[in-house]
């Protein structure tokens, strides 16, 4: 079975704004547009907007030339996709499984299923009717393949007297078909105009050519939707057509209805005690472990507040979510009492079962690498907590990063440095110098207030700037490493060169310390 | 001021302490409040010694009370190595109580912590051994003695458990630390602190390598 919602971005903001058709905001002539490199363009208009004469694809000024009392909405196609997405997961009430037919259409199998709704007519009536009541605008067809209900679907005439969207698998099947036109075969534009310009039309145009020749004339045409041969053969099911099906993904999900609005601390804790052993059963049940987890608190005056926790590694221990969710529930203005708490797990990874070695667990306490990080990161921030990874670059400031503690190690190799300091200032700091030479090593510096005098060296080493991603300005940077009268070590840097033609005298960096 | 030599001694005291094996593969931890991260910036990880670089786990904290909480949550992890503070100055919140409360934490657990206190004054500490550290000059080295050589520390260990006070000159050579005892034990007048270097149970004397 194959659903096209006709007008699905228009029927979603009109559920938005929450009006009927042709009512309200929708009464008066309205656009669509989304963003372009030739200015903004009309992605979808209302009917008071095609009948004002504003076309989808049309540029928005001259649809204001036609209609100058058009408004626009902003479209939003991520949106759309993510309706979509929820459409088909509610569309499998009519069969097993379905799949998307993006932009805006549906293909549900319903092989087998027609006998539960009373016959296939009538599996059609209860599919128009509800998406109906759901206020979509959609055309719904049966067909023996895919191919051929979209096909109807969209180009199925509505005025057929057998209900014209009820195709029966048979020898006669192309024979019912014939008269749709070529786009009918889902095909791309490009090979739509060159049909055109071939002269064929309909899909009876093509069964009088012999196979030979279409094959060889898109002998090179890869895809299905580029090939007309291909999409005839699955339109009339000599080859398989294979769909990706869309499969709901409940989250798990615990809440507790509390028979008198609680407000105060310890009770609190208690109920957010049973949630998490709750959660802990179910995700057990899953084999999963929750990353990231999502308490939410409805309040008697309707308000919801939100905790949201993120976990280093996957977890289902009650006990430790408990003592995270107790760090950032102090905070709570709880007002006349919280009647509702939910505890959800948007964020799931597969964490098998262990089991539990009791002898070992009482030898070996403290808590694990995955905990202490989680406790970290809940107190002091999730930016707090990091671990440094090397990055493909010579400059050193940019040759480590810092990601999370228990991301899996990348795959950049560590390059081979000469000498490096061991701490490095996160901004290099400049320092006066008195030297001999320009070019040459500094005698003296003062840093912080210090005079600092150089006994020891060794340099320069040279480092480039990197001339793919910065400006041809950037000067070289010359690095020292010195050892002054007290033995201090640093790492130092001279900023350019005094006759490179990027600036005036060069200057001087303090930027790491060394060991 | 040397900031980084009371981290560099602390490092090569807990390699030296714990001998870490190429199988021992725990992380480790560096905690640092946001005034020593200030003064002495921030580890750098090809500086870092090999075996160490790949299995650092740094803290930020922004308030030297956070720092200490890390550090205690860190002493009290069963797969951390070791754990390393730096914390700048006198904080109040870094009294003899939350000294205490890191000493017995290190008891407990069996997680050596060395803690670097950069620019700090002598105060009530429980740690077991308690180091002043500052830079010596370092030995030459044998293909440019023009160069700066290992690293190395004038090091006092002024209140400890077990052990008599005494003075050393520390070198990291690569492998392991060397100890000597200096000629002249008189610290130049007008040299700045340079902190103590707090060193809480766990590892091996120093004073018997």
């Amino acid at each position: 079975m194959a659903i096209w919602c006709m007008h699905l971005a228009v029927d979603r903001w009109r559920l938005l704004e929450g009006c009927a058709p042709g009512q309200g905001p929708d009464a008066a002539p309205l656009a669509l547009i989304a963003e372009t490199a030739h200015g903004p363009r009309i992605d979808a208009a209302n009917a008071a907007g095609l009948a004002a004469g504003a076309q989808p694809g049309m540029r928005l000024t001259d649809a204001r030339a036609l209609c100058p009392d058009l408004a626009v909405h902003p479209s939003d196609p991520a949106g759309d996709l993510a309706f979509l997405e929820k459409l088909a997961l509610w569309a499998q009430r009519w069969g097993p499984w379905s799949a998307l037919d993006p932009p805006d259409g549906l293909i549900v199998d319903a092989t087998g299923v027609a006998h539960l709704f009373g016959g296939e007519a009538a599996l059609l009536a209860d599919a128009r009717a509800r998406l109906a009541a759901r206020g979509l605008a959609a055309r719904v067809a049966l067909g023996p393949t895919a191919g051929a209900a979209w096909a109807l679907a969209h180009f199925g005439r509505a005025d057929d007297p057998k209900g014209g969207a009820i195709l029966e698998a048979g020898p006669d099947l192309f024979d019912h078909l014939s008269m749709l036109p070529v786009a009918a075969l889902r095909l791309d534009d490009d090979v739509l105009l060159l049909l055109r310009r071939l002269g064929l039309k309909r899909l009876g145009d093509l069964s009088g050519i012999a196979r030979e020749s279409l094959a060889r004339r898109f002998r090179n045409r890869r895809a299905p939707a580029a090939n007309p041969l291909v999409r005839l053969d699955q339109l009339l099911g000599l080859v398989p057509e294979p769909l990706l099906p869309v499969l709901g993904r409940p989250v798990p999900m615990v809440q507790r209805r509390l028979m008198e609005p609680i407000r105060h601390r310890p009770l609190l804790d208690r109920v957010v005690a049973d949630l998490a052993a709750d959660m802990a059963r179910q995700l057990e049940g899953l084999g999963q472990g929750a990353r990231r987890l999502e308490l939410a608190l409805w309040k008697v005056d309707g308000d919801v507040l939100l905790r949201r926790l993120e976990l280093a590694a996957p977890t289902r221990e009650a006990a430790h979510v408990c003592r995270l969710f107790a760090a950032r529930l102090d905070d709570l203005d709880v007002g006349f009492g919280i009647e509702l708490v939910r505890m959800a797990a948007p964020w799931t990874e597969p964490l098998a079962l262990a089991q539990a070695d009791l002898d070992a667990a009482a030898e070996r306490h403290g808590t694990s690498l995955a905990a202490c990080v989680d406790r970290l990161s809940v107190r002091l921030g999730p930016q707090a907590v990091r671990r440094p990874v090397p990055h493909a670059s010579h400059l050193p400031e940019r040759a480590q990063r810092w990601v999370p503690p228990l991301d899996p190690p990348g795959s950049q190799e560590e390059f081979a440095f000469h000498a490096r300091p061991l701490k490095m200032l996160d901004r290099p700091e400049q320092i006066g110098v008195i030297y001999a030479a320009p070019d040459g090593l500094p005698r003296m510096f003062r840093w912080r207030g210090n005079i600092h005098e150089v006994a020891r060296a060794e340099g320069p080493e040279r480092i480039a700037p990197e001339w793919w991603r910065e400006r041809s300005t950037t000067r070289l940077r010359d690095y020292y490493r010195i050892e002054d009268q007290a033995g201090r070590r640093y790492w130092i840097y001279r900023l350019g060169l005094p006759d490179d033609g990027r600036g005036g005298m060069p200057q001087w960096f303090l930027q790491g310390l060394c060991a | 001021m040397g900031e980084a030599s009371g981290a560099g001694l602390a490092l090569a005291l807990a390699r030296d302490a714990l001998a870490l094996g190429p199988d021992d593969q725990r992380a480790w931890l560096w905690v640092q409040d946001k005034a020593a991260l200030r003064l002495s910036g921030r580890p750098y990880r090809p500086g870092l010694p090999t075996p160490l670089r790949h299995r650092l786990i740094h803290v930020a904290a922004e308030k030297p009370e956070d720092a200490l909480f890390a550090l205690e949550e860190g002493l009290r992890c069963r797969d951390l190595a070791f754990v390393i503070g730096e914390i700048a100055g006198n904080p109040r919140a870094l009294d003899f109580t939350a000294s205490r409360r890191l000493s017995l934490a290190v008891e407990k657990h069996g997680v050596p912590l060395w803690l670097v206190r950069l620019d700090a004054r002598r105060d009530l500490g429980s740690a077991r051994m308690r180091w002043q550290v500052e830079a010596a000059p370092s030995p030459p080295p044998r293909w440019n003695p023009q160069a700066p050589g290992a690293a190395s520390w004038r090091a006092e260990l002024f209140r400890s458990h077990t052990f008599q006070p005494g003075q050393w000159t520390l070198r990291d050579d690569g492998l392991s630390l060397a100890a000597d005892q200096p000629a002249i034990i008189d610290p130049t007048p007008g040299t700045p602190d340079h902190g103590d270097l707090v060193h809480a149970p766990g590892g091996r004397s120093l004073a018997a390598s």
